[in-house]
């Protein structure tokens, strides 16, 4: 059996070179400070931080999380302390942790998002930039970024024109669209550099006994293992159209062989959330799982094995 | 700031499960999780077993720990079973062994020299204020408890509990217990008789609202440990928030397991009633 040292962990997104596929997802792994007790944030590829606004935000009001079967809603309202803070503070803490630092942003209108992409331009020591546009656009009422090619398109030439060459930029897709191959088309149209697939499912549960809906913001995200195979397909079906666009995969990952499946359906990397929440240690366990699995298939490198699923009937 | 510093993730085995009441009190040995527990702290279970539909911990107040013993260090939870998780918890038996991360949370604040202290607790929320009582004893602190719960089987009191306090009142809301009524009222009377310096309490969090408002009165220190719903108990969903002015009077969403469980009462925002107090750090402007 081949040695765990001869196996090569590493994977990139254009130019972005993480020593392991397997980050935190945005929004389940706080400053980092709260996991850095558990292990050392250097130990995985990357940190993606939570998505980060121009403005601090308080987030919406409790009840903010309904446990579902096999997953959880939740209506954070993306809390968090503002781009100024968060550059301040939150980032030197990554840096000193050892981690590489993936930064998520969200705006609620395009040019928040290229505010955002030009005060993080020339931060020091981040690795790409993942683009939120599951929000609000508040210039077209409401209607999350993410469901309309258009607005998510203007979102990605925005932070491409600010940006430069300089970051790649990872865009984060909605599940909640009629065809996310059409949004993957436009965006990376647009410029960009990677896609993460997939975002949260808009879902609710009703309280029986208030009789109400349960969370302070009515409805919320659906995420964990019950939203896993919609990842897969969203992640089988736009690699299979664009197999030369690196992909982020993430939705109920909570083992090795869930984050293989991603792998074998197109990721170059994968994104670990809500597992993290039922164990602190989950993104390392995968880490080892996985890397278990791909040596016991005979693959020498993480690299061989993305997409693999798309080999055609003949091969093997 | 310390964040989880002396939390572990570790598989521990029950050593005893006994009903009591309308609760189980439930014995873990966890080695030398128990060393770092104070009163106050909480610890964060997995339930359900591998495979499992319910993918989130669920928090428990520690109500004692032993460092030493037969078993090596043991921590006890006085457990509920009121949803699946807590269902699924009270059922396992003797040598089971469940996934467990602790101790998580901040820790009632122990004087540096005597006071008088009233403890106040409703149902379940009575046990993280054993431990508290007898290490405020041990500092020479005089200890009134109070105990309040909706019926008689909803009371948390052990004996052993008793002997630990220098007064014990019960109240019950139908009176099968103790004085008929609910504990605010025979706060102002107990506060005055025993020249009460602060109150710790545990319990739902409208009980909790209103001992800030004697204490307010009074103008009384009062530490209480918050009840609001947890996912992970360790500080990254950002679900058990509660609104708490800071050090600089900014109010902020404050995770209960981090800035929590235990906090200043006069530092949190009671009955907001669903909505971000006016004037929170980051609120929408309306």
């Amino acid at each position: 059996m081949r040695q765990m040292s001869n196996f090569n962990y590493s994977t990139n997104f254009q130019n972005a070179l993480f020593p392991n596929p397997i980050f935190t997802a945005s929004g389940c792994a706080g400053s980092g400070k709260e996991l850095a007790q558990f292990f050392p944030l250097g130990e995985i590829g990357a940190v993606v931080t939570k998505s980060i606004m121009i403005k601090a935000r308080s987030g919406r009001p409790t009840p903010r999380m309904a446990e579902t079967p096999s997953g959880m809603l939740n209506s954070i309202g993306l809390q968090g302390p503002g781009i100024d803070q968060f550059i301040a503070e939150d980032i030197p803490f990554l840096q000193k942790a050892g981690a590489r630092i993936i930064v998520s942003i969200a705006g609620e209108s395009v040019d928040d998002y290229g505010s955002l992409a030009r005060r993080l331009r020339g931060v020091p020591g981040l690795s790409a930039l993942e683009v939120n546009i599951s929000c609000p656009n508040v210039e077209n009422r409401g209607q999350v970024f993410a469901c309309d090619p258009i607005a998510s398109r203007s979102v990605v030439e925005v932070v491409r024109r600010v940006l430069g060459g300089e970051l790649p930029i990872i865009v984060k897709l909605s599940p909640d669209v009629t065809d996310i191959v059409a949004i993957a088309n436009e965006v990376i149209s647009a410029g960009a550099d990677g896609l993460a697939l997939i975002n949260t499912l808009l879902g609710m549960v009703i309280d029986v006994d208030t009789m109400r809906p349960k969370l302070g913001g009515k409805t919320g995200g659906l995420s964990g293992p019950a939203i896993r195979p919609v990842a897969v397909r969203a992640i089988y079906q736009v690699h299979q159209a664009f197999p030369r666009i690196p992909i982020l995969g993430m939705g109920g990952v909570a083992s090795g062989v869930d984050a293989l499946e991603m792998v074998l359906a197109g990721a170059s990397g994968i994104s670990v959330g809500t597992a993290t929440f039922g164990n602190p240690n989950a993104v390392i366990k995968i880490k080892e799982e996985l890397a278990n699995l791909l040596i016991e298939r005979g693959f020498a490198t993480f690299k061989e094995a993305v997409g693999f699923a798309h080999r055609s009937e003949n091969a093997e | 700031m310390k964040i989880n510093r002396r939390a572990q993730q570790r598989t521990v085995e029950i050593v005893s499960n006994k009903k009591v009441g309308a609760y189980h009190h439930m014995i873990f040995a966890v080695g030398d999780m128990a060393l770092h527990a104070l009163p106050g702290n909480f610890v964060a279970i997995s339930v359900g077993g591998p495979g499992s539909a319910m993918v989130l911990r669920r928090a428990f107040a520690i109500y004692r720990t032993h460092d030493r013993g037969n078993y090596g260090g043991t921590l006890e939870l006085v457990v509920a079973p009121h949803g699946q998780g807590s269902k699924w918890l009270s059922a396992l038996p003797m040598h089971a062994t469940v996934d467990m991360v602790g101790p998580l949370g901040t820790n009632f604040g122990i004087p540096t020299e005597p006071v008088n202290a009233l403890l106040v607790g409703g149902g379940y929320g009575s046990a993280p204020l054993f431990g508290l009582a007898e290490l405020l004893k041990d500092g020479g602190s005089r200890v009134d408890m109070v105990l309040g719960a909706s019926s008689a089987g909803k009371i948390y009191a052990p004996l052993e509990g008793k002997r630990a306090v220098n007064s014990m009142t019960i109240t019950t809301d139908d009176g099968s217990a103790g004085t008929k009524g609910q504990v605010v009222s025979v706060l102002p009377g107990l506060i005055e008789r025993h020249n009460v310096d602060i109150i710790y309490s545990c319990g739902p969090m409208a009980m909790l609202a209103a001992i800030q408002g004697i204490a307010t009165q009074t103008g009384i220190m009062h530490q209480c440990a918050v009840e609001e719903s947890m996912a992970c108990g360790i500080g990254v969903c950002m679900t058990c928030v509660v609104p708490l002015r800071d050090e600089a009077g900014v109010i902020k969403m404050s995770r209960s397991c981090i800035d929590g469980p235990v906090m200043d009462g006069a530092n949190v925002i009671w009955n907001s009633g669903g909505k971000i107090p006016a004037g929170t750090y980051g609120a929408p402007n309306v």
